[in-house]
């Protein structure tokens, strides 16, 4: 496939890790920050190919990880009302809340519904205008513009019956936290599809405040080799910088189109992540003119205080304090068929990542 | 979630496009983009191309790569 395969090539793989092997006196850390990169490094095998003292560890960029026990609490509440059909991505279906998941309530009558876009969400809206229509938006700055995108469509069709419940978050104040919390990392792997969105402004601070490096990132496995050498490169010349290592995809201002779209519907809020707690402004919220497509604002229901699962420790895993492994209930009760917490239920957490690529490392 | 593939345009008609994800047709909403044309690739994420990919920045890694390669031999 093109735009894939070639940066899957093993001549390409053998001779970037050969420029890495160059660097294996050197003992440094990098936060791999995007789930959609956790999932890539474990996939690829990419641990393998890096000397002993170069370590990477994942970061809070798996949206369904960070997304908290009360959101989900939050969907299962509405899932429970008369005549409303909840659309979601995939993931956030097994995402254990304080007492059940969207999957568990569905299975007792629930409607509720796996989409591929938020536009899905708005088709079924037309087509059952006597019920509502949720759509659970969650997601980075990647994702966050094709809600937006839809939230103007439903402006303009206004089918009366179609809402969002939103838990999109945006990137910048979490590594921040991260660099001002003083987790040991050496540099961060950036996240590439944010940055198409955002383009490589946003990092800016983080060389200059926290002398931390930042090189974005591409998914293929040569795209991430690449990133760790020019990674390596600014810790061994001490100059850690911005630098992009995926300019076939982001460009220096990222998509400003998309990105004025995310702002025109959206406006920041504090939010909470799981793992980071309360995060300033780090939370989309639609802003007041779209409040009668706002889900939380418009369906009143009760809600009662949310439980994070016991002995789970995925707030530390997402924060890269610890490892999977660290875990008592790692591969022992939890595991992708009866995840526990949401590091092992998506795709992209480094729980699950961990137990079907790593053997358990 | 952040999972994005290389899609190419194969016909533009209004705010959505017909994509190809190797040979599977997709409708991909392009309201996110200022220009795109039939036979550009994108990338193609939550039923929307966020981005038209550089064909010529995806030559210029490649040919670093190449480059590494060849002073890596010698």
């Amino acid at each position: 496939m093109k735009y894939i395969s070639e940066y899957r090539d093993r001549i390409w793989m053998n001779t970037l890790a050969g420029q890495i092997a160059s660097c294996r006196d050197m003992e440094v850390t990098f936060m791999e920050v995007c789930g959609t990169h956790t999932a890539a490094i474990s996939r690829f095998g990419i641990k393998t190919l890096l000397p002993a003292g170069i370590r990477l560890i994942s970061g809070p960029g798996c949206p369904v990880c960070v997304t908290p026990v009360g959101f989900i609490d939050h969907a299962v509440g509405l899932a429970r009302q008369q005549q409303t059909i909840i659309t979601t991505f995939g993931d956030l279906l097994r995402v254990p809340g304080s007492t059940t998941s969207l999957e568990k309530v569905r299975a007792e009558g629930a409607d509720v519904r796996m989409v591929y876009s938020v536009m899905e969400a708005l088709e079924l809206a037309h087509r059952y205008p006597d019920r509502q229509v949720i759509f659970l938006a969650i997601g980075f700055e990647t994702t966050a513009p094709a809600t937006a995108a839809g939230i103007l469509c439903a402006t303009q069709e206004k089918p009366g019956n179609f809402f969002i419940l939103s838990a999109h978050k945006v990137m910048p104040p979490a590594l921040e936290m991260l660099a001002t919390e003083g987790v040991s990392i050496d540099g961060y792997l950036c996240p590439g599809h944010v940055s198409v969105i955002t383009g490589e402004e946003i990092y800016r601070t983080i060389p200059e405040k926290y002398g931390l490096g930042c090189v974005i990132a591409g998914f293929e496995p040569a795209d991430i080799l690449l990133a760790i050498l020019m990674l390596l490169r600014q810790v061994s010349e001490g100059n850690p910088r911005v630098e992009n290592a995926y300019k076939r995809a982001v460009k220096p201002q990222g998509n400003p189109r998309a990105l004025a779209m995310m702002n025109r519907v959206f406006e920041p809020v504090d939010t909470t992540w799981r793992g980071l707690g309360m995060v300033k402004n780090s939370g989309l919220e639609l802003r007041e003119e779209f409040a009668s497509l706002d889900a939380a604002r418009m369906i009143g229901i009760d809600l009662e205080p949310s439980r994070e699962p016991r002995g789970c420790i995925c707030g530390d895993i997402l924060k890269g304090i610890s490892k999977p492994a660290d875990c008592n209930l790692f591969s022992k009760v939890c595991c992708p068929e009866n995840p526990v917490g949401a590091c092992m239920v998506s795709s992209e957490g480094s729980c699950q990542a961990a137990y079907r690529y790593e053997q358990y490392g | 979630m952040c999972l994005s593939i290389p899609a190419q345009v194969i016909s533009v008609q209004d705010d959505t496009a017909q994509v190809s994800v190797s040979g599977t047709i997709y409708t991909a909403g392009i309201q996110l983009l200022e220009e795109v044309r039939e036979g550009d690739y994108v990338l193609l994420h939550a039923g929307f191309a966020i981005q038209v990919i550089d064909p010529g920045e995806a030559e210029e890694t490649l040919r670093l790569f190449k480059e590494m390669n060849q002073s890596g031999e010698g």
